[in-house]
């Protein structure tokens, strides 16, 4: 080995360690940044009373009540519709025509920008089925959003239990569906579940699909129904980081807002992992 | 078991499929209907004011004596920010999966990884405040600008979007090359760092294309984040140090004070139209590279 393939052979390992640690290094940058300046601003009352003053001071109760309710209602309407096309796809679909096509259709759900399904949401729920600028409105657009995420995952969970499992069962004279209810679903929930609350971090931290079809700029009152508006916690970092007239002086609400919602959705994440790691140990097949 | 019961189990199992094929088949539905309501809200366009007024050299929707609807401006604003991000996200996210894959041990591994999909967790919007209190500031002072809201804030910004995207499925590809390649490349006398990248490398590379395409998609699509720190000025330009406006902050920031019906709220569904072909073409091609390079390994 000539001396210049040696300096080679022991620089390039090095110089890509130090691009992997500096891309760690911004991450965790990041989330200190958040963490350092927004833990301050925390307090029961920002957590729990509403804000006053276009947002400048008080709290943000509302808005973490909107985005719980936002994921709760997009939980109900995508969870269910996700694993039931799992489930399709995994144990029933054959490999025809109709099957690519669900396929391609998730694909290119996977690929539509938020804002297009804002825009969607916009033309469909709040306009043609006259919801209004609503609760419900806002879940629905979610729910199309993350449904690809939920079927990927559970379909991905469907098809890591083994396929004696169904075989044993088919053999003793359960139907198919007495097949998945009793011997393959037990096993795939934890890994669905994961897949959901995966899905359910995203729409809780996205901003531009609510932007058109249920998020309130200013809002400080708790909604009494579905069709009512919400405030929502990304929107309002957004407004309070963006348009607000005095926006360096409401900078620790802005951080304390940011340090909330990135609780919110990585706490969920995180949720979501410890899940997956616990089923992992828990079946080994 | 009676004939009765039987027959209403074959019922039930029937129903049951049914049940789960309509639920699959729902995503077709969304898709088509997104299609559909996005061409609903945007046709009345082509009769008034014409589709010729997209073509336009400014956008200017708001404007008493010169109402325009160019959108060049806004692609050319989205393919900059785009271009810009890309340049950026690459050799990270191409050197991050090749040192996870190949050179990382199991426990820089199992540290590393877990950042990454961390990254790939922070909401668009937190993201975009960062990039606004903590990158636009620094990059002003840097190259002394006058604002620091430009292209390559928004550029930095959704490169850190699009490196968990490239990583992740990069890594995928790189992983799926067979030993045997690698074993062969060391049989012969090939060093470490050669087999990475004459062997293993350019093995995978249909999988990394793809990997890049996926986070092009995401990086075209952000809306957020790039909406707060590229400063929004409908400009067409190519340096990375003026503000733009990209196509996805037109609609998210002009769709909440526009009159409904109005030519303006049309030209903001043919700007989604236009967003919404740009990302399929991408993602199909990409599923494509990705389909192709399956059948390849299997």
């Amino acid at each position: 080995m000539t001396a210049k393939r040696r300096v080679i052979e022991t620089a390039t390992p090095w110089a890509m360690r130090a691009v992997m640690y500096f891309m760690v290094l911004v991450v965790g940058y990041i989330i200190f940044d958040i963490v350092i300046h927004g833990a301050p601003a925390i307090s029961r009352e920002f957590l729990f009373e509403m804000p006053r003053k276009g947002g400048a001071e008080g709290g943000i109760w509302p808005a973490i009540v909107g985005t719980v309710l936002l994921v709760a209602g997009t939980v109900i309407a995508a969870l269910p519709l996700g694993m039931a096309a799992a489930i399709y796809l995994s144990e029933y679909a054959s490999q025809n025509a109709f099957t690519a096509a669900v396929r391609l259709a998730i694909v290119t759900l996977a690929g539509v920008p938020s804002i297009v399904y804002g825009l969607f949401g916009l033309g469909l729920f709040v306009l043609f089925l006259n919801f209004g600028t609503s609760i419900i409105a806002g879940s629905m657009t979610l729910a199309c959003m993350i449904l690809p995420v939920i079927i990927v995952a559970s379909e991905e969970a469907l098809r890591a239990v083994p396929q004696n499992l169904r075989e044993g069962s088919l053999a003793l004279g359960a139907t198919k569906w007495q097949t998945i209810r009793t011997n393959v679903l037990p096993y795939a929930i934890p890994g669905m579940l994961t897949g959901a609350i995966l899905g359910v971090g995203r729409a809780a931290g996205e901003a531009a699909p609510i932007l058109l079809t249920v998020a309130a700029f200013y809002l400080p009152v708790l909604p009494r129904s579905v069709f009512d508006q919400v405030m929502a916690l990304p929107f309002h970092l957004y407004v309070l980081a963006t348009q607000h007239p005095d926006a360096d002086k409401v900078r620790p609400l802005q951080y304390g807002t940011a340090l909330v919602l990135l609780a919110l959705v990585l706490g969920m994440n995180m949720a979501a992992i410890i899940l997956r790691n616990r089923f992992r140990k828990r079946i080994r097949w | 078991m009676t004939a009765s019961k039987r027959a209403k189990r074959r019922w039930g199992e029937k129903a049951v499929q049914v049940l789960l094929t309509g639920a699959a088949s729902t995503c077709i539905l969304i898709v088509v209907l997104i299609f559909l309501f996005n061409a609903k809200e945007a046709a009345p366009f082509v009769l008034e004011p014409g589709l010729g007024a997209l073509a336009a050299e400014r956008w200017s929707p708001v404007s008493f004596q010169a109402q325009a609807f160019g959108i060049l401006p806004l692609v050319t604003g989205s393919l900059l920010v785009t271009i810009l991000a890309t340049i950026i996200a690459v050799p990270f996210g191409v050197c991050g999966a090749v040192y996870l894959s190949e050179i990382a041990t199991e426990p820089e591994r199992a540290f590393f990884k877990p950042f990454i999909e961390l990254l790939a967790g922070i909401p668009s919007v937190v993201i975009g405040f960062f990039g606004l209190i903590v990158i636009a500031p620094r990059l002003k002072s840097l190259f002394g600008l006058n604002s620091g809201l430009v292209a390559l804030t928004g550029a930095i910004v959704l490169a850190l979007m699009a490196v968990p995207t490239i990583v992740t499925i990069s890594e995928d590809a790189i992983r799926s090359v067979p030993e045997s390649y690698k074993q062969a490349s060391l049989a012969l006398g090939a060093s470490r760092v050669q087999t990475i990248w004459k062997v293993i490398v350019p093995a995978a590379l249909s999988g990394i294309v793809a990997a890049v395409m996926l986070g092009i998609g995401r990086v075209v699509g952000e809306t957020m984040a790039v909406m707060m720190v590229t400063g929004n000025a409908a400009l067409v330009t190519l340096s990375p140090f003026e503000s733009v406006r990209t196509m996805t902050a037109t609609i998210a920031g002009e769709m909440g004070e526009v009159a409904f019906g109005s030519a303006h709220y049309r030209a903001l569904f043919w700007v989604g139209i236009v967003l919404l072909l740009f990302t399929f073409v991408l993602n199909a091609a990409a599923q494509r590279v990705l389909a192709k390079y399956r059948m390849f390994r299997a």
